[in-house]
């Protein structure tokens, strides 16, 4: 009996509770930050990655809305999510591979049509989707009964199906990149498509395949807000999550498994305003500082990163923004 | 379908671009509109109606141009280097907020001379526009830090600056001793004297001009100057496209990334004191956060081919639809149908580029003849 009690107060000690916020919240940022790793890794850089978040929050929401009382309805509504945000990578995917348009314009247009301004705020008005709260939403899943363990309950154990799958694909992208044919070729299309061409690889084909898998991944990511955050729909409420996840692929070496820890270092600096304020701490100092943080910290972290490894380019596919011309090679 | 690289990109397709682009747009738009269950006919009528033809619409387009001709050149000042400058938005705010604290000021000194609060508001909105981009610039210059995210990052903690200020604190910006602005938080009104003067073209129906429009054109004027007539501006074009042989001919890269982040934060916060000076006369951190003046202002400058000179009359077409966007929003017309038309816009003007450097080809391999391809267009 006080052992339980005891690891009630300890889920309950702020560390446990920012470090739990920190996986809920940095979860949209994994995968999106997968998402762009993926398409980089094949040499397109997408900076629409806001964008894409955005149209995959209002159509997972809308998904779930339309759907509403039906059991699966929250994993329709993840793959409606996926779709939406497929469908505005390829945009990007056509202008810059098929039509070689500068990359970084290309994504900047894809976040000004798709973003908080654009597609997403046209559909959410349109479909009338505001104001609601989501008919399901995903919630913790004690899968195996550890959930009320002292620390590692609430922010292992206590996770939702979004989470899990975020696991899931952290290691599945992990795995494809470095263990597999198809992940090695994938990697030589970045590095050198020239070279990736001479052997019989399809540049094109790879590159589309993997703008659109980072644009499905984008969608998830930016169903995480709109079906566990928020969990509602609310114009721009993704608040440039997308960003940080572009930031976040240089951060990891674009490396999948340190997108997850960055991930969860800006899952907590997001979560902190709001933990501070449920607690009533630190009133005297502006919210705002405390708002600021995952942008400020994001930009240190860039330059803490950029400085030392950039000289060595270490990790970016040397084709990165390269739009590959068989006919100039 | 094959491309073939332009040696010569004619004329006549820099102007066709944008044009196309526009019309292009408006096709897709029609595409979206029906989609939703929209009358695209209808709604361009009274979009077209609203922005250029009804009473008083060139005068209401001309308030939101304004802006974005400003952070139009802002974005065109650094992307003609590669230099991608996101921050016009934030940059746009703190011209806003220095503007406004200068104006506010002033007033309380008792200086009651408008030309020294139009000079004053603008020197101090560029310093503040240049300052902020400044640390993009530093961080790019010496850390090779991407600008994109830095400079974009800024933004959100600008927005947030804005709404400590109005909101969250009783700053200087704030209203606290009229009756509204004990009730909400709102910004401090400027005084009479340091808002900006307006002129009336009776010759052209009694269009209002503020005076931030012409010192927009003039400032674009110069720019064309600067950027295609002397030897900072080639020196500028020479490190976008190929920044070895800039290095190699020994131009200072370092100095050129300072200067020109600068300069483009300068126009931004430029832009942001006129739009205090000339319309809004306070810091209204929900509107100046809701209207993406900066974001627009990247449609503009890629419309415009970051040509100064084009950058004014696209500006003033996208005011219109900014414009109509304000007018009409309603149930038929819903908030966001604006972005995704400038989405569409960009992509168009980005499949459009693509016309000035390449000539596409249909059909297979040209030099076997083949079907389709008459031999005499074979480029030697």
């Amino acid at each position: 009996m006080t052992s339980q009690l005891l690891a009630a107060g300890i889920n309950d000690s702020f560390l446990v509770v920012i470090l739990a916020s920190a996986v809920l919240y940095g979860t949209p940022l994994l995968f999106a930050a997968l998402g762009e790793l993926l398409a980089e890794r094949s040499g397109v850089l997408n900076l629409g990655v806001e964008g894409m978040m955005l149209v995959g929050a209002v159509m997972g929401f809308w998904a779930v809305q339309r759907l509403e009382g039906t059991g699966i309805s929250l994993a329709a509504a993840v793959a409606v999510a996926a779709l939406a945000g497929a469908a505005m990578a390829l945009i990007h995917a056509f202008l810059v591979i098929t039509l070689r348009a500068n990359q970084i314009v290309s994504g900047l247009a894809l976040t000004i049509f798709a973003g908080t301004a654009g597609l997403s705020s046209y559909l959410g008005n349109d479909l009338d989707l505001s104001g609601a709260p989501a008919s399901h939403a995903f919630a913790g899943l004690d899968v195996v009964g550890l959930g009320d363990v002292p620390v590692l309950g609430p922010i292992v154990f206590d996770q939702s199906a979004l989470v899990y799958g975020s696991w899931a694909c952290v290691v599945a992208v992990g795995l494809y990149l470095a263990r597999t044919r198809p992940g090695l070729n994938v990697r030589a299309v970045g590095e050198s498509p020239a070279a990736a061409d001479a052997m019989g690889i399809d540049v094109t084909a790879y590159r589309y395949a993997h703008t659109l898998a980072g644009g499905a991944l984008a969608g998830v990511g930016g169903a995480c807000f709109s079906l566990q955050i928020t969990p509602q729909w609310v114009g721009g409420l993704t608040g440039g999550a997308g960003w940080i996840a572009v930031a976040l692929v240089i951060f990891a070496f674009w490396r999948a498994d340190l997108c997850l820890l960055g991930a969860y270092l800006f899952g907590a600096f997001s979560a902190l305003p709001l933990t501070l304020q449920a607690r009533g701490w630190l009133t005297d100092i502006p919210s705002e500082v405390f708002q600021s943080l995952p942008y400020v910290m994001t930009v240190v972290v860039l330059v803490a990163v950029s400085s030392g490894a950039a000289k060595r380019r270490l990790g970016a596919p040397a084709a990165l923004g390269i739009p590959y011309v068989r006919e100039e090679r | 379908m094959r491309f073939e690289r332009r040696l010569e990109q004619p004329r006549w397709l820099l102007a066709a671009v944008p044009a196309g682009s526009i019309a292009a747009a408006f096709v897709l738009m029609a595409f979206v509109l029906l989609a939703t269950g929209h009358n695209p006919g209808a709604t361009f009528r009274r979009l077209l109606d609203s922005a250029f033809v009804a009473d008083g619409a060139l005068t209401s387009t001309l308030v939101f141009a304004t802006p974005i001709v400003f952070t139009g050149l802002a974005a065109a000042a650094a992307f003609r280097m590669q230099l991608y400058n996101i921050g016009g938005e934030g940059q746009f705010y703190w011209g806003a907020i220095a503007a406004v604290g200068v104006a506010l000021y002033l007033g309380d000194q008792g200086v009651d001379s408008t030309p020294v609060s139009i000079l004053a508001m603008s020197v101090a909105g560029a310093l503040a526009g240049a300052a902020w981009a400044a640390i993009p610039a530093v961080l790019r210059a010496f850390a090779r830090t991407n600008e994109i995210i830095s400079s974009l990052m800024l933004n959100y903690v600008a927005g947030l600056v804005l709404t400590y200020l109005i909101i969250d604190s009783h700053s200087y910006w704030r209203d606290t001793e009229t009756f509204e602005g004990q009730t909400f938080p709102l910004g401090k009104t400027i005084p009479e004297e340091a808002k900006w003067p307006m002129a009336t073209l009776d010759a052209a129906g009694g269009i209002v001009v503020p005076l931030g429009f012409g010192i927009a054109i003039a400032l674009a004027a110069v720019m064309w100057v600067v950027y295609w007539r002397t030897r900072f501006g080639f020196e500028l074009q020479v490190i976008g496209d190929s920044p070895r042989t800039a290095r190699f001919a020994g131009m200072r890269l370092r100095r050129k990334i300072l200067v020109v982040m600068c300069i483009s934060g300068a126009i931004a916060g430029l832009g942001g004191a006129s739009f205090e000076g000339d319309f809004a006369y306070q810091i209204d951190p929900t509107g100046l956060q809701s209207s993406y003046y900066g974001y627009t202002g990247i449609v503009v400058a890629a419309l415009a081919l970051y040509n100064p000179l084009s950058i004014v009359p696209v500006g003033f077409l996208l005011g219109g639809l900014q414009n109509a966007g304000f007018t009409l929003q309603g149930a038929d017309f819903p908030a966001g149908l604006v972005g995704v038309m400038y989405g569409l816009i960009l992509f168009c003007a980005l499949g459009g580029e693509v016309l000035v450097r390449y000539r596409i080809r249909f059909g297979r391999d040209v030099r076997r003849g083949a079907p389709g391809v008459p031999a005499t267009e074979v480029t030697p």
